[in-house]
């Protein structure tokens, strides 16, 4: 079992809209009929409602559960209602939790929870060294037995390249693919922005891109040289995409994840001293951007990952060097994609969409969402014409320390149908 | 002066200020310099004010030169220290200010070793709000004092060349200079090695160079604190204080006659600056804490008077 979630029943329903499956070849109006949480049949219907858009539901690849050790920031019920808000149909959270998710028992004991508790599918991935230590690698053939989804350090870098080296070997026992966050320390040290004009402006430590950058090829040269597939987390660099780019020519496998922040945002945000803004790696030039959606558009980047990082009100409302980093985005995810990117022409709809849903859920091994006669309903149904605020108190992840607080976004999830049960309903 | 939604006024950066701003402020802090020169330094102006020094750092002279201005003008002071207070218990700076914001104070000068505290308590409470030194980012008041400062020994700002040499990176005093000196007109360079200048300074709009040289031909060199307690060990700046001082330090063979020199303080004697210099008729150094006093006076003078007062700062004269 990879992604558990509670029972329930399953539903039967019919919807009329533009139908966009990617990877189905899909993009005309028509009905799709689910029954008990089945798709039965998909009609052509003319005059589908104007602005409605069905399409696969959206798989993250990187989301922090906080669960267990925060639950005051964030549980599973409030996560994975958040996920089901924001049109996803299955998740998968990281290990840097307190304690690490390093050992089967902690494992097993997330997923039987998720079980119970899980509104959308979650996958639970486990550390690569015991404790995120970088030091000792975890049993990770005795986790993945127990239902880890991948391996990560997520939060920190495997900062020896001998430990990287042996894990990426091992993980051919485990066979699981192994996500990376690259981050050179010596190099980010105690950077709390991206490096460039506006850092050194405000005079807050820089934390350069090429920290990124330099373990993102570490790692692409090790990965060749062990054979093994890995997965890039959360890239926000321009030299990171080409470097991406240049292995793949080159036959590695690779995935690779970029963030809504990422791709719709940049370091002058931080003019704003907003802890909200800061986040690892931090928000880029408008150089760095331009490159990842350049990377969406070629594929290069295959991912949007939302880092989902909550963090208690308490601990972002201090100076912005005493913050802790990371932002939410389970909930804001598609309003701002479509806002920044589809609407200001930088992306089409539909590979927004490929990458939000076939492309995570493959990088990572997961089952990929369709919209085809026979497949189980994960669907989402946007409205891209519904206009809202994005409003502290109305959020259902216990954290709000979003970086889009009081923004205006086109484009909103009307409903969720995740393993084909409806989830979320506005 | 940057405004909250309330209509108070602050003065948390220098990008806050228009050219308007400084010259008025500079032209209120002439008219108070002359009232120092006075039998009683006195004046009745902010009788009934309070004013509230909040000090996350240490601080010598930016510290005793509010408390200072605010007495010089007959406002209540009060000052509180990171330590000895319940900060030191773990309180937040926003639970800090929402306390002392109950007393009511007119101004909160804010001192505090993180960048954006200013704007914290700005935001908390309704006092007027001056950063006197957030983390590396702002000191305003301190470059208000050094223009005055520069204005009072040449007579003019605009195209005025002023070297400023040393630790931009960890500096707060080069930042708000920089942007100070291209508001008036004058034109700023920075001279240090380049493990010490935070890449892409250069988009403020001022020269940079690495070569010590380079302050052959300035009207004023201004060197900076070697920021030695912000070099943590291995972070590896530069390799040596001595192999600084041999490169950077404002040695007597480096200042040309006529060119001015100044240093915000606390300086380190025989690191940045050589004490020949600093001890010179060239050195300005003293009289810029002079003019710390008189300026800070006109901008808690500025702060709280009426648009109507502020415009006429020469009324002081006939106070």
């Amino acid at each position: 079992m990879i992604l558990a979630s509670r029972n329930g029943r399953l539903d039967t329903l019919t919807i009329r809209a533009r139908v966009i499956d990617p990877t189905e070849g899909l993009d005309a109006p028509a009905s799709v009929k689910v029954e008990d949480g089945i798709v039965t049949a998909i009609e052509p219907a003319a005059g589908a409602p104007a602005g409605l858009v069905l399409a696969p539901a959206f798989v993250d690849p990187h989301v922090h559960l906080r669960t267990p050790g925060r639950e005051d920031e964030e549980t599973i019920v409030s996560g994975t209602e958040a996920a089901a808000a924001g049109g996803y149909c299955a998740i998968v959270a990281m290990p840097n939790t307190d304690p690490v998710v390093d050992t089967a028992s902690v494992l097993r004991a997330l997923v039987e929870q998720a079980l119970e508790e899980a509104v959308v599918p979650t996958g639970f991935t486990a550390a690569i060294s015991k404790g995120q230590r970088g030091e000792e690698l975890t049993e990770m053939a005795e986790l993945a037995a127990a239902g880890a989804v991948a391996f990560t350090d997520d939060g920190r870098p495997v900062a020896s390249a001998g430990l990287m080296r042996r894990a990426l070997a091992y993980s051919a026992v485990a066979d699981r693919p192994l996500a990376l966050h690259c981050e050179e320390p010596t190099l980010s040290r105690d950077g709390q922005m991206h490096e460039g004009a506006v850092s050194a402006e405000l005079g807050l430590a820089g934390w350069p891109s090429v920290a990124e950058s330099l373990m993102v090829e570490r790692d692409l040269a090790l990965a060749a040289y062990e054979q093994r597939p890995i997965h890039l987390q959360h890239l926000s660099a321009r030299a990171s995409v080409d470097a991406v780019r240049r292995a793949r020519a080159e036959g590695l496998r690779v995935s690779a994840e970029a963030t809504p922040h990422h791709l719709c945002a940049t370091d002058e945000l931080v003019r704003t001293l907003d802890p909200n803004a800061k986040m690892n790696p931090p928000l880029g030039s408008e150089d760095d951007r331009l490159a990842l959606v350049e990377g969406i558009l070629d594929g290069t980047i295959d991912c949007i990952a939302t880092d989902h990082a909550p963090h208690a009100r308490h601990e972002k409302d201090v100076p912005f060097e005493q913050a802790p980093f990371g932002v939410t985005g389970l909930e804001t995810a598609f309003g701002a994609l479509h806002t920044f990117l589809v609407r200001e022409r930088q992306v089409p709809l539909p590979t927004v969409l490929e990458r939000l849903s076939a492309g995570p859920a493959r990088a990572l091994g997961l089952p990929v969402p369709r919209i085809a006669v026979g497949a189980p309903a994960n669907l989402v149904l946007l409205d891209l014409e519904a206009e809202w605020t994005v409003r502290e108190d109305a959020f259902r992840s216990r954290s709000a320390n979003s970086w889009l607080l009081g923004q205006i976004l086109v484009g909103a999830v009307v409903r969720t149908i995740a393993a084909g049960k409806v989830v979320f309903s506005t | 002066m940057s405004t909250s939604t309330d209509g108070t006024r602050h003065l948390l950066g220098v990008g806050d200020l228009d050219e308007k701003d400084v010259e008025r402020i500079l032209d209120t802090a002439r008219a108070l310099a002359r009232s120092l020169d006075r039998d009683v330094k006195k004046l009745p102006t902010l009788r009934g004010r309070l004013v509230l020094n909040l000090f996350y750092e240490s601080s010598t002279r930016t510290l005793s030169s509010f408390e200072l201005a605010a007495k010089r003008l007959s406002a209540d002071t009060m000052t509180l220290r990171a330590s000895g207070s319940s900060v030191d218990k773990g309180e937040s700076l926003r639970d800090t200010a929402l306390t002392l914001a109950e007393y009511e104070p007119d101004v909160i000068v804010v001192r505090h070793p993180h960048i954006g505290a200013p704007q914290i308590v700005a935001r908390t409470t309704r006092a007027h709000v001056v950063n006197a030194g957030d983390g590396k980012h702002q000191h305003p008041t301190q470059a208000l004092l050094d223009l005055f400062t520069i204005q009072e020994a040449l007579g003019r700002l605009e195209g005025v060349s002023v070297a400023i040499v040393g630790d931009v990176l960890h500096s707060r005093v080069a930042r708000s200079l920089v942007e100070a000196l291209l508001l008036v007109g004058a034109d700023p360079i920075l001279v240090a090695p380049p493990t010490l200048l935070p890449r892409g300074i250069e988009e403020l709009g001022c020269r940079v160079g690495h070569r010590i040289e380079e302050i052959a031909d300035v009207d004023v060199v201004y060197a900076l604190r070697m920021q030695s307690e912000r070099m943590e060990a291995g972070a590896a700046f530069v390799p040596s204080l001595r192999e600084y001082t041999a490169l950077y330090g404002i040695t007597p063979g480096r200042v040309r006659p006529g060119q001015l020199v100044m240093h915000p303080g606390p300086m380190n004697r025989g690191v940045e600056i050589d004490p020949r210099v600093a001890d010179s008729g060239a050195s300005l150094v003293t009289t810029q804490v002079r003019s710390g006093l008189v300026v800070r006076m006109a901008i808690l003078y500025d702060l709280l008077t009426s648009p109507a007062a502020r415009a006429v700062p020469l009324a002081l004269e006939v106070a």
